[in-house]
C-alpha cells in the first residue's frame, strides 16, 4: 500500500507542471524540491546522526559562489558543477574536522560561528564576491537537450535530482552505515566500545550531508541566476534547520513536508507582510513551547499521528495500524 | 609607527568592548548550558533604547545605565518566562534563542528603521588625548577604563562574594550544587539578566564607536562565540584573554586585509580547536 501511495506521489509529482499550468506555480514546486534537497542532507546530520548544524548554509553558499565564479570566469556548466562540489566537500571537510572537536552544544556553536565566516567572506571580499550586490550568471544549463530557460524544464531537472537524492538517502538510511550513524547518535560509548570510530562515522555524515548542501546550492544558483550574502546568512541555516524540524527529524518524508510547509509560508509570507524574519523566530518560538517534551519526541508523535492519519485515509484496510478496518476509515 | 600604535589602542578598546558582551555569554554558557544566541541582539537592542532615551533627552551615561537595566529585564524575562520551560533541551533553547533573535532584529528594524543610527560621544570624552606624545582619541581610553573596572567587579562579585561562591558551584556541578541547597534555578536568572545586561550595555558604550543598524547583531554574535571558543565557556579570565585576542586580530585583520577580517578571526580558532578543544581556560567537558 505503502508502495501505491510512493507510485501516486512519484506520478504527481512527474505531471505537476502538466497539471498545475500555471508558470508561477511550478517555479515554487522547484524551489520546495530544491530545498527538500538541503534538508534531506542537513537530516542525515541532524535526524541519524543526532548533530544540530548551523552552518550548513555556508556550505550551500560555497557551492553557489564557486559555481557562479567558475561560470563567470569563462568555465562550462560541467566545469562549474564539479568546481562547486569539489569546493564543497572541502569545505565541509574542514567544517567537520573542527566542529568535531566539539560535542553537543560546542558542535553547535562551531557550526555558527563557521557558518558567521562564510557569511563575512562571502559579504566583505568584494572583489571576488560582489559583496552585497552578489554575483549573476547569464544562462542555465541544458542537459541533453532540455533547455531549464523555461519553468518546466528547471522543474524536471530539479525532480530528477530530488529522486537520486530521495534514492540515496533511502539507501544510505537503510545500509549498515546508516545503522551505525543513528547508532552514534543514541549509544556513542557503546558503539565505541563495540570497536566503531565514531569520529569517522560522524566525519563521513558531514560530508554526505554537505555534499547535499552543495547540490542544493548549485540548483538555487541556477534557479535565481543569483547568488548574495543573504543565501548564506545564519537565518538561512536556521530556516533549514526549521524545514528538518517541523517536519520531523530522522525520517525519509520529514524533511520535504517541512520544507514544503517553510517555502509555502515563506511565499505566502512575503506575498502579505513583509516581516519573513519575525514569521520564522515566532515560528521557532511556537514550535519549541508547543512541544515541552522535546523537538525531537514532539515531531516523532506528531509525525506518527499524521502517519497514522494519513495510512488510514489511503489504505482503510491496513491491518497493523487499524485494528478495526471498518471504523478507521 | 603612530599608525601601528593607533592601531594597537583601537584593538584594546574593541577588545574591552568584546569583553563586556562576551562575560555574560561565557557565565550563561558554563552555568545554564545554553548557547545565548540572542546576545548580538541583546548587544543591539541595548544601543537602540540608548538611542531612543538620548532622543528623550538623557545624558549618555544614564541613559546607558536605564539601557543596561531595560535589557537585564527583557533577558530576566526571557529566561523566566521561555528557557525555564526548557530545562536540559539543548536543541529547543538554541532553537527559542535563534527565533527569539530574529525576532529582535525584526522589531528593532521597525521601530528604529533601517538607516545606522550614531550614538555621540559623551561630551566629557570628546577629541584626543596625549600620552607620552601620542595622540589617542579619549572616548576609547574611556572604552578601556570602563572594561576594566567592569572586569574587576565581576571578577570581584565571582570570587569574593557568597553570590559568586554560589555560581562558581553551579558552574563547576550543578547537581551537587542543588543537594548542598543552593537554589540553582534562581542563579540561572540572576547570571541571565546580568549576561544580558552587560550585553546591553557593551552595546550602547559601542555606539559612539560602531553606530547602531540592523545586521550588527549578526556582526557581533560570532565575535563573542569567537570569544568563547578560544577562551573557554564558563571561565571570565578566559573571556578577558580571549576578548583582547579577538579584539587585536579583528582590528589589525581589518587594517591589514580589510577584505578578509574574518578568516583572520578563524585561524586562531582552528589552532585553538585542534590543540585545546575546551578553549584555553575551559575544562574538558565531562
Amino acid at each position: 500500500m505503502n508502495r501505491a501511495a510512493g507510485i501516486f506521489a512519484f506520478a504527481a509529482l512527474v505531471t505537476l507542471p502538466l497539471w498545475v499550468g500555471n508558470a508561477y506555480y511550478v517555479n515554487i514546486a522547484a524551489q520546495i524540491l530544491l530545498y527538500s534537497i538541503f534538508a534531506l542532507g542537513l537530516n542525515v546530520l541532524v535526524g541519524y546522526g543526532g548533530l544540530v548544524s548551523l552552518g550548513h548554509a555556508g556550505l550551500f553558499g560555497i557551492a553557489a559562489y564557486a559555481g557562479a565564479l567558475a561560470i563567470n570566469t569563462g568555465g562550462n556548466h560541467f566545469v562549474a558543477i564539479a568546481s562547486a562540489l569539489a569546493a564543497t566537500i572541502v569545505a565541509a571537510a574542514a567544517f567537520a574536522m573542527l566542529a568535531l572537536r566539539g560535542t553537543g552544544l560546542g558542535f553547535v556553536m562551531i557550526t555558527v560561528a563557521l557558518g558567521q565566516i562564510v557569511w563575512g567572506v562571502a559579504y566583505r571580499w568584494i572583489s571576488i564576491t560582489n559583496g552585497d550586490n552578489g554575483i549573476s550568471i547569464r544562462t542555465r544549463p541544458s542537459p541533453f537537450g532540455l533547455s531549464l530557460a523555461t519553468a518546466n524544464g528547471f522543474y524536471w531537472a530539479t525532480l530528477v535530482v530530488f529522486l537520486v537524492a530521495v534514492a540515496v538517502i533511502a539507501i544510505l538510511a537503510a545500509s549498515p552505515f546508516g545503522a551505525s550513524l543513528r547508532g552514534t547518535r543514541d549509544q556513542p560509548r557503546r558503539m565505541t566500545a563495540l570497536g566503531y570510530n565514531i569520529w569517522l562515522i560522524r566525519f563521513l555524515a558531514f560530508l554526505f550531508s554537505g555534499l547535499w548542501s552543495g547540490v542544493a546550492g548549485m540548483l538555487f544558483l541556477y534557479y535565481n541566476q543569483f547568488i548574495s550574502p543573504q543565501a548564506v546568512a545564519l537565518s538561512a541555516s536556521a530556516e533549514a534547520l526549521l524545514m528538518v524540524i517541523a517536519g520531523g527529524t530522522g525520517t525519509l518524508l520529514g524533511p520535504i513536508v517541512g520544507a514544503t510547509l517553510v517555502v509555502i509560508m515563506k511565499n505566502v509570507a512575503s506575498a502579505y507582510i513583509e516581516r519573513w524574519n519575525f514569521v520564522l523566530g515566532a515560528i521557532f518560538v511556537a514550535i519549541v513551547v508547543l512541544m515541552p517534551e522535546g523537538m525531537v519526541p514532539g515531531s516523532v508523535r506528531l509525525a506518527r499521528w499524521c502517519g497514522t492519519r494519513l495510512r488510514l485515509r489511503t489504505a482503510p484496510a491496513h491491518s497493523a495500524t487499524a485494528p478495526h478496518p471498518e471504523g478507521g476509515g | 609607527m603612530n599608525l601601528w600604535l593607533l592601531l594597537a589602542g583601537n584593538s584594546i578598546a574593541f577588545g574591552g568592548l568584546l569583553f563586556l558582551l562576551s562575560a555574560g555569554f561565557a557565565l550563561i554558557f558554563g552555568l545554564m548550558r545554553i548557547p545565548n544566541l540572542t546576545h548580538g541582539s541583546l548587544f543591539m537592542l541595548g544601543a537602540y533604547f540608548a538611542v531612543s532615551l538620548i532622543a528623550m533627552g538623557l545624558g549618555f551615561w544614564p541613559a546607558a545605565l536605564i539601557a543596561a537595566f531595560g535589557v537585564a529585564a527583557f533577558g530576566g524575562l526571557v529566561e523566566r518566562l521561555l528557557l525555564r520551560r526548557l530545562p536540559g533541551n539543548e536543541l529547543a533553547q538554541v532553537l527559542v534563542t535563534l527565533g527569539l533573535s530574529f525576532m529582535i532584529a525584526d522589531v528593532c528594524l521597525m521601530t528604529w528603521g533601517g538607516d545606522p543610527i550614531s550614538i555621540e560621544t559623551p561630551p566629557g570624552l570628546r577629541g584626543a588625548s596625549h600620552i607620552a606624545g601620542f595622540g589617542f582619541p579619549t572616548y576609547r581610553l574611556g572604552v578601556i577604563v570602563v572594561a576594566v573596572l567592569c572586569a574587576t567587579a565581576l571578577w570581584g562579585v565571582l570570587e569574593q562574594t557568597r553570590l559568586g561562591a554560589m555560581i562558581r558551584a553551579g558552574v563547576d556541578d550543578p547537581q551537587i550544587a542543588r543537594v548542598v541547597g543552593i537554589r540553582v534555578s534562581r542563579l540561572f536568572t540572576i547570571v541571565f539578566s546580568l549576561g544580558a545586561g552587560l550585553a546591553g550595555f557593551a552595546g550602547v558604550i559601542g555606539g559612539p564607536i560602531l553606530s547602531v543598524y540592523p545586521g550588527l547583531d549578526q556582526d557581533m554574535l560570532p565575535l563573542a562565540l569567537v570569544v568563547v571558543i578560544l577562551g573557554g565557556s564558563g571561565s571570565l579570565i578566559g573571556s578577558f584573554i580571549g576578548s583582547f585576542a579577538v579584539g587585536l586580530l579583528y582590528n589589525f585583520g581589518q587594517a591589514l586585509f580589510p577584505e578578509l577580517a574574518y578568516v583572520v578571526l578563524f585561524l586562531p580558532m582552528l589552532v585553538v580547536l585542534v590543540l585545546r578543544p575546551q578553549g584555553l581556560f575551559g575544562r574538558a567537558a565531562p
